[in-house]
């Protein structure tokens, strides 16, 4: 077993721990900051995959942004002297059977399945292919792209403004 | 070199993981962590295959594209639980049964 996969290992059982403490976890507080490890985990992944901008993106949007809004989001829709933050469960034993069984598909789906796979493959910097992807073959989603993130931060805005002040 | 099958397992338990969060939990800012979850394994996916397999860059792109989804998605659905929050001063989503009443 060489170091990468023992570091490997690692970061699988990291991700996939915090992602347990995530939906299992009483308290929210506790639930958003396992996210983040598991955020840097998926990352620490990606950069296995050699995928380095990616990896870049995801600590930048997701840890940087996704993460502090839904601080946002749980620190705004509680009072704040309130300070235990918890969650309740329901259906926990439904949940729980359909958890395990799109588990089960999943997992027997990518392990039974022969998959048409190259060779190993050269590890080259992305950024540039991806930049130039953006601008050639994928250069209309792109703009969607833009359109749609505008279309939802004016979106957003709307509706969280006060009633009165129109 | 670490095989393909370890990523789509990781990946599946982030899934399946994911899944059981949406279905139990009551807090809507919980469920949508749940469907972080979803999305962050669904990108593992495609980054894993687009290093293993013959398509090439494009399966990053596919992840650079759900990212930008994943970040307008979670902008206004926490300006609708906030909405939420300020009608029926709760984000519990068994709560928001206003239209069965």
């Amino acid at each position: 077993m060489s170091v990468t996969d023992i570091v490997f290992i690692l970061t699988a059982v990291v991700t996939v721990g915090s992602a347990v403490v995530v939906v299992v976890s009483r308290s929210l507080i506790y639930s958003v900051f396992s996210l983040l490890f598991t955020f840097f985990g998926v990352a620490i992944l990606y950069v296995f995959l050699g995928a380095d901008f990616l990896a870049g993106a995801q600590v930048l949007i997701y840890v940087g942004g996704i993460l502090v809004l839904l601080l946002f989001g749980v620190m705004l829709t509680h009072r704040l002297y309130n300070l235990n933050l918890t969650t309740e469960r329901f259906q926990p034993i439904a949940g729980t059977l359909i958890a395990a069984a799109v588990f089960a598909s999943i997992s027997l789906a990518a392990f039974k399945t022969k998959w048409k796979l190259v060779g190993e493959k050269e590890l080259e910097p992305t950024t540039q292919q991806i930049g130039e992807a953006f601008l050639s073959s994928y250069l209309l989603p792109f703009e969607i792209a833009s359109v749609l993130l505008l279309v939802a931060l004016i979106g957003a805005a709307m509706l969280v403004r006060r009633r009165t002040d129109v | 070199m670490i095989e393909l099958k370890y990523f789509l397992l990781v990946s599946a338990c982030l899934f399946s993981l994911g899944v059981f969060g949406v279905l139990t939990r009551r807090n809507a800012v919980n469920v949508l962590m749940g469907v972080e979850l979803i999305l962050n394994s669904a990108n593992l996916n495609l980054v894993a295959f687009s290093r293993y397999s013959s398509v090439g860059i494009d399966g990053q792109m596919f992840a650079v594209f759900v990212i930008v989804v994943a970040a307008a998605e979670v902008a206004v659905a926490l300006a609708i639980v906030l909405t939420l929050y300020r009608v029926l001063n709760t984000v519990n989503l068994d709560r928001a049964d206003v239209l069965k009443r």
